[in-house]
């Protein structure tokens, strides 16, 4: 029985003929058992962290002298600047965002190139905070078995009804705590953290605050506590093309069929017919630990969130019998085909494949850092006047517009001289070189008139405009264009 | 739908009875609360429908219960803009114009307030950015018939030129051809001298004939130099712009049945704040003194 073959599942002959065929299908309700094991504790370690930084971040300071902001990340919304520690980026520098989309869409390739939806399993805000959820739908309403057996009761004002009744409500007003406390963290991100808080709860802050803050808590608590695998099957477009990054040396979490199968309860064995049974029990405890509900007896799967959950469930059983653990284990599909014909065969981690994934990942990642280091701090932009394009004086002379803008990205004021080349004999107002000062983190604009004498203004010809910063010793220029008539 | 209702051997599920090359497709219902999910969006759809204007009926539509409309909407938020505005357009107009031209917060609203109000009142005799043409002068240069402070500017916006006005600027040049003031070989003599004076004829034989002429009949006006008179409102004559053509006809056309354009007076149409903005933009447009 290959990983494949297992999915194939022959009806018995005396199966009871179909349902009544419907055109949509009721929920299977998910109810995952608890499970201990190495993969659940790493998933415990990266979700605390995960939320950690999340609900702490925006409290976070970072001096940047007075009259700046101090905290550490912040998107400000309204003066239109991101801070990121000892970074400040101006809406000019989103392509830092493009680029950290880029870094991030190839290192998810590596890594699920590598090992499967790693990022699904243990990242995913979805399933983080379904996770969460679940932590606390747990230590309220218990176990597996015994949510089964009480869903199965009705509300009522007997013992058993009410023990639902406050179970379910305390259970979704802690969800409904979290959820709030997720949406509140997410506007500290745009707006000064303590300021916020104090707006909030006096009834003061902007419109926008409140609707946001509800907004994210009404998604947070009907995704992590209502949709959970759903979002997962239904929604997400990850799923769908996840496909394309595996192949059969990726390490995704596998049942060893070679071993496994037949599985068979060794109580109930008939040994008469000579067959023995694999390692596989067919207690179950894999399928009830998976948060999604699926069989990885059946193979790799789109439900398949790569948790690994199912893997540390059979190792206790496996550790209770006293077998080899690992019957569900990471491994790839290239290795198990090996074992089924009795080989064994290495891991491929570098195929390729990963290889290009790789290479590409570091070229985006120096490209990106290079980028960002030799940051300047200093901008200029020109907007030649089209409107007219240029304009006769009473002498003779034929004059141009210009818009000037300088942006001093730096944290403290700064010096400048803008000189001006361009046509023979130009005159410039207020002056062919000037001195300027710029507050820090400012912008100025200039309006700049170019006069030249009718002799040296036919057609087009370049205006150089050159920008020092005395204050940081950057030099750039901008080239526009000086028209006259034909 | 397939009549008969065929399970797929491998999954034990339903097919939904399409076939392409010998593979079939499996059934796999929608989860349900995905279709209530979209019966609700429908439902939405079908309030707003009835809340707000949505269906053609014809010549006209359905209004919606809410009465709302988009151009009332704007109406309501260009009434709100200008109440938010309101403040800042009356210290505009009351301040003298220099002080508000050197109160840069107060100087960047009535740029913005001018560019607007420019656009919709003096754009179509000046042109876009104030570019002028014939007969029309252009802004955005140093040419001024009446001076180019802004104190002279908000005037001319004020009170206008020729406009009828009691405190409008007025002048009318003599028909120095048609009246017979000049004869037409004179009226030749004196053109050409004055194309002299900026630069698109040469001095020739006439030219000492035509200074002569200048000096007695031109000068008075237009200066000795031919540099013009802001007070009067003669144009400069030594100069490249022209407001009604730098040709030697345009010139000649000029003496013998002069020209002059009428500007209305603005004080009874535009408040003192729009005024002033209009001056301050006009200022800025490049020829400002
Ligand atoms: S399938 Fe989508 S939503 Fe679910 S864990 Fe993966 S990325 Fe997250
Ligand atoms: S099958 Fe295993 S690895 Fe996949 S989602 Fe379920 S528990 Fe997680």
């Amino acid at each position: 029985m290959g990983v494949m073959e297992t999915r194939r599942r022959v009806p018995k002959a005396d199966q009871p003929p179909a349902q009544s065929s419907s055109l949509y299908a009721n929920r299977v309700r998910v109810y995952p058992r608890a499970v201990k094991g190495l993969d659940r504790r790493i998933k415990w370690a990266i979700l605390a962290f995960c939320l950690g930084v999340y609900y702490l971040l925006p409290w976070l300071c970072w001096d940047r002298g007075p009259g700046r902001p101090s905290q550490a990340v912040l998107l400000d919304i309204a003066t239109e600047r991101f801070f990121f520690f000892n970074l400040e980026f101006w809406p000019q520098d989103v392509f830092y965002l493009a680029g950290l989309l880029v870094l991030g869409a190839v290192a998810l390739f590596l890594v699920t190139s590598l090992f499967g939806r790693l990022w699904c399993g243990y990242t995913c805000p979805q399933t983080v905070w379904t996770d969460a959820f679940m932590a606390i739908e747990r230590w309220i309403e218990g176990d597996r078995n015994e949510r089964m057996r009480r869903d199965q009761r009705a509300f009522g004002l007997n013992r058993q009804g009410l023990d639902k009744a406050w179970r379910k409500l305390s259970k979704h007003a802690i969800w409904l705590a979290v959820a709030f406390w997720t949406g509140g963290a997410w506007i500290m991100y745009f707006a000064d953290a303590p300021t916020t808080v104090v707006q909030f709860w006096s009834g003061t802050a902007p419109a926008p605050i409140y609707i946001y803050t509800f907004l994210f808590t009404a998604t947070t608590y009907v995704l992590a506590g209502w949709a959970r695998e759903q979002v997962c099957t239904y929604m997400c477009p990850w799923p769908r093309f996840q496909a394309a990054m595996l192949d059969e040396q990726t390490v995704t979490v596998t049942y060893q069929a070679w071993r496994g199968e037949p599985r068979g309860h060794h109580l109930k064995l008939d040994t008469a017919a000579g067959a023995r049974l694999g390692d596989c029990v067919d207690c179950m405890a894999c399928v009830h630990a998976c948060p999604t509900g699926i069989d990885i007896r059946d193979g790799i799967q789109l439900e398949c969130i790569n948790c690994g959950l199912c893997a540390d469930a059979c190792n206790e059983i496996m550790g209770k019998l006293g077998r080899a653990k690992g019957l569900i284990t990471w491994d790839t599909l290239a290795r198990q085909n090996a074992r089924k014909a009795g080989r064994e065969e290495k891991l491929h981690l570098w195929r390729p494949r990963t290889f290009v994934y790789l290479g590409v990942l570091l070229v985006a990642v120096s490209a990106m850092g290079t980028a960002l280091a030799m940051r300047p701090h200093t901008a200029i932009s020109v907007a030649h006047d089209r409107m007219p394009l240029f304009v006769r004086l009473t002498n003779g002379d034929v004059r141009n517009g210009y818009v000037v803008d300088i942006s001093n990205k730096m944290g403290r004021p700064a010096d400048y001289v803008l000189t001006l080349t361009g046509p023979k004999g130009l005159t410039a107002r207020p002056a062919g070189v000037m001195q300027l000062h710029l507050p820090a983190d400012s912008i100025k604009e200039l309006r700049v008139w170019v006069s030249a004498p009718p002799e040296s203004a036919h057609g087009s010809q370049k205006l150089l405009f050159q920008l020092h910063n005395l204050t940081n010793g950057e030099k750039i220029r901008y080239e526009s264009v000086f028209i006259g008539p034909r | 739908m397939p009549t008969k209702i065929e399970k797929d051997e491998y999954t034990g599920k339903e097919t939904t009875g399409h076939e392409w090359d010998g593979i079939k497709e499996l059934d796999t219902p929608l989860p349900r609360w995905w279709v209530n999910v979209w019966l609700v969006c429908i439902a939405f759809a079908a309030v707003y429908a009835l809340l707000y204007p949505s269906i053609p009926l014809g010549s006209t539509y359905w209004k919606g219960i809410l009465g709302w409309s988009s151009s009332q909407a704007v109406a309501k938020s260009v009434a709100e803009m200008n109440a938010r505005h309101a403040a800042l357009m009356k210290r505009i107009g009351e301040l003298p114009i220099m002080q508000v031209a050197a109160d840069p917060k107060l100087k960047e609203v009535a740029l913005e307030a001018g560019r607007i109000a420019f656009a919709e009142n003096c754009q179509p005799c000046h042109g876009q950015a104030g570019v002028g043409r014939v007969g029309y002068p252009p802004l955005d240069t140093n040419f001024w018939l009446w001076g180019g402070t802004l104190p002279d500017i908000q005037r001319i916006i004020m009170y206008g030129i020729r406009s009828g006005d009691s405190k409008a600027h007025e002048s009318q040049m003599p028909a120095f051809g048609h009246d017979g003031i000049l004869k037409p070989a004179q009226v030749t003599t004196v053109a050409h001298y004055v194309a002299t004076l900026f630069g698109i004829e040469k001095p020739g034989p006439t030219t000492a004939a035509g200074y002569k002429l200048f000096e007695d009949n031109c000068a008075a006006c237009h200066g000795p130099k031919g540099q013009g008179n802001q007070t009067g409102g003669a144009p400069p004559l030594a100069s490249r712009v022209h407001l009604y053509g730098d040709t030697l006809a345009a010139i000649e056309y000029q003496i013998n049945t002069p020209r002059g354009g009428v500007m209305p007076a603005w004080h009874t149409r535009l408040d003192a704040g729009t005024i002033n903005s209009l001056a301050i933009y006009v200022h800025a447009l490049g020829g400002g003194e």
